[in-house]
């Protein structure tokens, strides 16, 4: 017999759910020890074969964790949407909650308040290795009978107790039945209305329900019924905030109770926790700071030092690969596509993985240990100078990682306020699409010489980053002044205990991403690529043949082979070709800011994404350079020359004006995309395009205007 | 020994005081959620270098909160 079922995981932060949703569905995903990093949910689906020959399909989704059913931020909006709307298309058939059993009492209380709304529940006892280690004795049987729900101990993280998960799902398929308060007496008129006007499952649920109408949207619930339960809850009385206050008070009453009864505890005092010990040193009012910048520091060193030897060995592996096509295939149009549209595309895209990896492995570390919000405890006070929370902290470093999921972890910050300005300030951090540009850019125009011992160009590259922190600070602190707001700034953060990362969780983590840079944004930068070797590749009208028979009569006329004017007659080709001319048109624009008609056809290309520069620049270099396969693309821009001056084109006023340029300007169609729907406007996706790309040009103008010969 | 009222931001690191009431409802509401609720033992384990946040041991765990969201418990010292 086969049966299929939908299964939520429901828990507090930190309690491990996501690992045991990993474990259970083996289809892996972030999972980080800071509250809310899940905000995407992840679906997953599970097979268990019982000994009886049954099979169970299981969909399983990990919902956002979250401490009672009371959303509190946007993210935890979701729990209740699920869980209390029995007709909601992903609403479950069986909840697992997962609890922390070293605190137990808060994670506990959840879990009653998922009991009371009559749904299947398993209660999964996790970190059991922790628990035990501590000397405290969970009596699971009478656990089980005052909870009114099936029971499994677990050490997710270990695997231990997985089995017994599994065979509990195949086995529980109905409500206990348990009501652990009885909340209808706390308001009987208002849950007695819910229930007959609107599917509910409990008393509790039309009590959650009538405590969060605001929530239910209007296709769950007619205007009537709406009317109708407003009205009632007006006439009752009923003070939704009073309510949960004394429903929470005399749940923590009942679960204060169950523990007596089934834990026996030596209670240790916080301090003597490995977790304090290290605080000690990592919250230091000196150290913890000096620790931090070292912290990134080390991050930022390894990124380019590491990552070079990898990627050298890629840079000539292509060029291998292009000399060996250009040599076998016969010359001609295709040979050209090959090598200086799609090879010089593909490299452009594999060449940056080595540091992609090294950077979201570090990102992933710093959350998954618990280090980011101790991060946060350190910033809080300094960051609401700018109008922000301690907690955007995470967006904004994850936001080195990539905007995307960096704005959709703002979703713990509960102030609207203080939400918004963080979605608009993170896309300034140096998000790991921006890496590619610094490191051309920046081994172009910096000197690989070590300073007291660390590289140069490594602590230029730290300074850029920095450069993109500062400004997010600086457009958080004129947004503060902008944005009127009435609502508190709110902060209260849980500081989960230091736990080893999860290697493997790691690395499957960094493959997903690499998978997602490789696949996503390659197909966009090979496309481009292809494109723009067509755009450069040809011109309008006979303009390309106008140019060969121009430097054949030369040739006639000075006796010479034509040969000899190979260089002159492709860059005048490239300068008379569709993309030249584009390049051209937004040329009086960015010259005063030092760019040419060459880098402004980079510019446009990179517009949707930012990453494109590299790719297009290599293309555009290699369009009819007889020599490309030979050389690096670095060693091609080095030769460019400044037809005006004579000297190099890339100079270091032109290389710190388009590492700026690159810093600030908003160039990502998938980060706009993101901000819109996080916004559900826009107008801040436009605004944050035009003052981004202003900041942009500003501080490339003065950079080039400062520094120029 | 004195047994006084004051709020929690005005208790000093490593001093313990037991939760009495909240002056500020909205706030106590996520306070009581974490598991501060009246008749709990709190303990300052924590000051962050520029004087704020702090973090508290609660219920067997350790939470950061704000000075101001501090002031709206009145907790009770030297009991």
């Amino acid at each position: 017999m086969e049966r299929r079922i939908k299964i939520a995981l429901v828990g507090n932060p930190n309690s491990g759910k996501s690992t045991v949703f990993n474990e259970l569905t083996g289809l892996h995903q972030k999972i980080a020890n800071f509250p809310g990093v899940t905000v995407e949910q992840h679906t997953g689906k599970c097979t268990i074969k019982g000994d009886d020959g049954s099979i169970v399909q299981a969909e399983i989704i990990d919902l956002p964790g979250t401490y009672s059913l009371y959303p509190k931020s946007p993210e935890e909006e979701l729990p209740f949407r699920l869980l209390c709307n029995p007709d909601h298309a992903m609403h479950p058939d069986l909840v697992i909650v997962v609890a922390d059993g070293t605190n137990l009492k808060r994670n506990l209380f959840l879990s009653s308040q998922v009991i009371d709304l009559n749904i299947p529940v398993i209660l999964a006892i996790n970190m059991m290795d922790m628990v035990r280690s501590s000397g405290a004795e969970i009596n699971f049987k009478e656990l089980e009978k005052r909870m009114g729900a099936r029971v499994v101990p677990m050490t997710a993280r270990k695997g231990e107790g997985l089995k017994e998960l599994k065979a509990a799902i195949a086995e529980v398929d109905r409500p206990a039945g348990k009501q652990h308060l009885d909340s209808r007496s706390m308001a009987p008129q208002v849950v007695d209305a819910i229930r007959k006007n609107l599917h509910v499952n409990s008393d509790y649920n039309a009590f959650l329900v009538a405590n969060n109408l605001h929530l239910i949207e209007t296709g769950e619930m007619s205007d009537e019924h709406r009317t109708a339960i407003l009205d009632l809850t007006k006439h009752n009385a009923f003070d939704a905030q009073q309510l949960q206050a004394r429903e929470t008070l005399e749940r923590y009453k009942l679960i204060s109770n169950y523990l007596q009864e089934c834990v026996r505890e030596k209670t240790r005092p916080i301090q003597q926790s490995y977790s304090y010990k290290i605080d000690s040193l990592l919250t230091h009012r000196i150290w913890g700071y000096v620790i931090f910048l070292a912290v990134l520091f080390i991050i930022f060193q390894s990124i380019f030092t590491w990552a070079s030897l990898p990627m050298e060995l890629i840079d000539e592996g292509f060029n291998w690969l292009n000399s060996k096509v250009q040599s076998t295939l016969p010359p001609g149009i295709l040979n050209d596509l090959l090598v200086g549209g799609v090879l010089a595309g593909i490299n452009g895209i594999v060449v940056f993985i080595p540091q992609i990896a090294l950077l979201f492995f570090f990102i992933a570390i710093l959350e998954d240990t618990g280090y980011m919000s101790r991060v946060s405890f350190l910033m809080d006070r300094l960051m609401r100078g700018f109008g922000l929370n301690g907690k955007s902290l995470i967006p904004l470093m994850s936001g080195v990682a990539c905007a995307v999921p960096a704005l959709l972890s703002t979703r713990t910050i509960r102030n609207r306020k203080e939400r918004m300005i963080t979605l608009m300030v993170t896309p300034l951090m140096s998000c790991s699409a921006r890496l590619p540009v610094y490191t051309l850019l920046v081994a172009l125009v910096i000197p690989g010489d070590r300073l007291a011992g660390f590289s140069l160009q490594g602590i230029v590259m730290m300074l850029l980053y920095l450069i993109g922190f500062i400004a997010a600070l600086g457009a958080a602190w004129v947004m503060k002044n902008l944005l009127k707001s009435t609502e508190r700034s709110y902060y209260v953060m849980e500081l989960p205990m230091y736990r080893l990362p999860r290697w493997k969780t790691i690395g499957l983590h960094i493959i997903e991403k690499v998978r997602i840079f490789l696949f996503d944004a390659g197909k966009i930068i090979l496309a481009i690529s292809i494109i723009l070797w067509m755009l450069s590749s040809f011109g309008p009208g006979d303009s390309f043949q106008r140019i060969e028979q121009k430097y054949a009569n030369a040739a006639i006329q000075k006796n010479i082979p034509v040969e000899a004017f190979e260089h002159d007659i492709q860059s005048e080709k490239l300068e008379q070709s569709y993309a030249g001319h584009l390049g051209h048109i937004i040329e009086p624009v960015i010259r005063p800011i030092g760019y040419d008609w060459k880098i402004g056809i980079a510019l446009i290309t990179s517009f949707a994404a930012r990453e494109v520069f590299v790719g297009t620049m290599s293309t555009i270099y290699s369009v009819g350079d007889q020599r490309a396969a030979q050389r690096t693309l670095k060693e091609k821009l080095m030769a460019e020359r400044n037809p005006i001056t004579g000297g190099p084109r890339y100079t270091l006023a032109v290389g710190l004006s388009l590492l700026l340029f690159y810093a600030f300007a908003m160039q990502c169609m998938s980060t706009l995309a993101t901000v819109y729907r996080e916004t559900k406007h826009i107008k801040y996706p436009l605004i944050q395009l035009f003052y981004m790309s202003g900041l942009a040009y500003l501080s490339g103008l003065i950079a080039y205007q400062l520094l120029k010969p | 020994m004195s047994n006084q009222l004051c709020a929690l931001s005005e208790v000093k690191l490593g001093q313990k005081a037991l939760v009495e009431s909240f002056t500020d409802y909205e706030i106590s509401l996520k306070l009581l959620e974490m598991g501060c609720i009246p008749g709990e033992t709190v303990e300052v384990i924590r000051v962050a270098p520029l004087g704020d946040p702090i973090a508290i041991a609660v219920s067997g765990y350790m939470l950061s909160l704000r000075k101001d969201e501090a002031s709206s418990i009145r907790v009770r010292t030297s009991f």
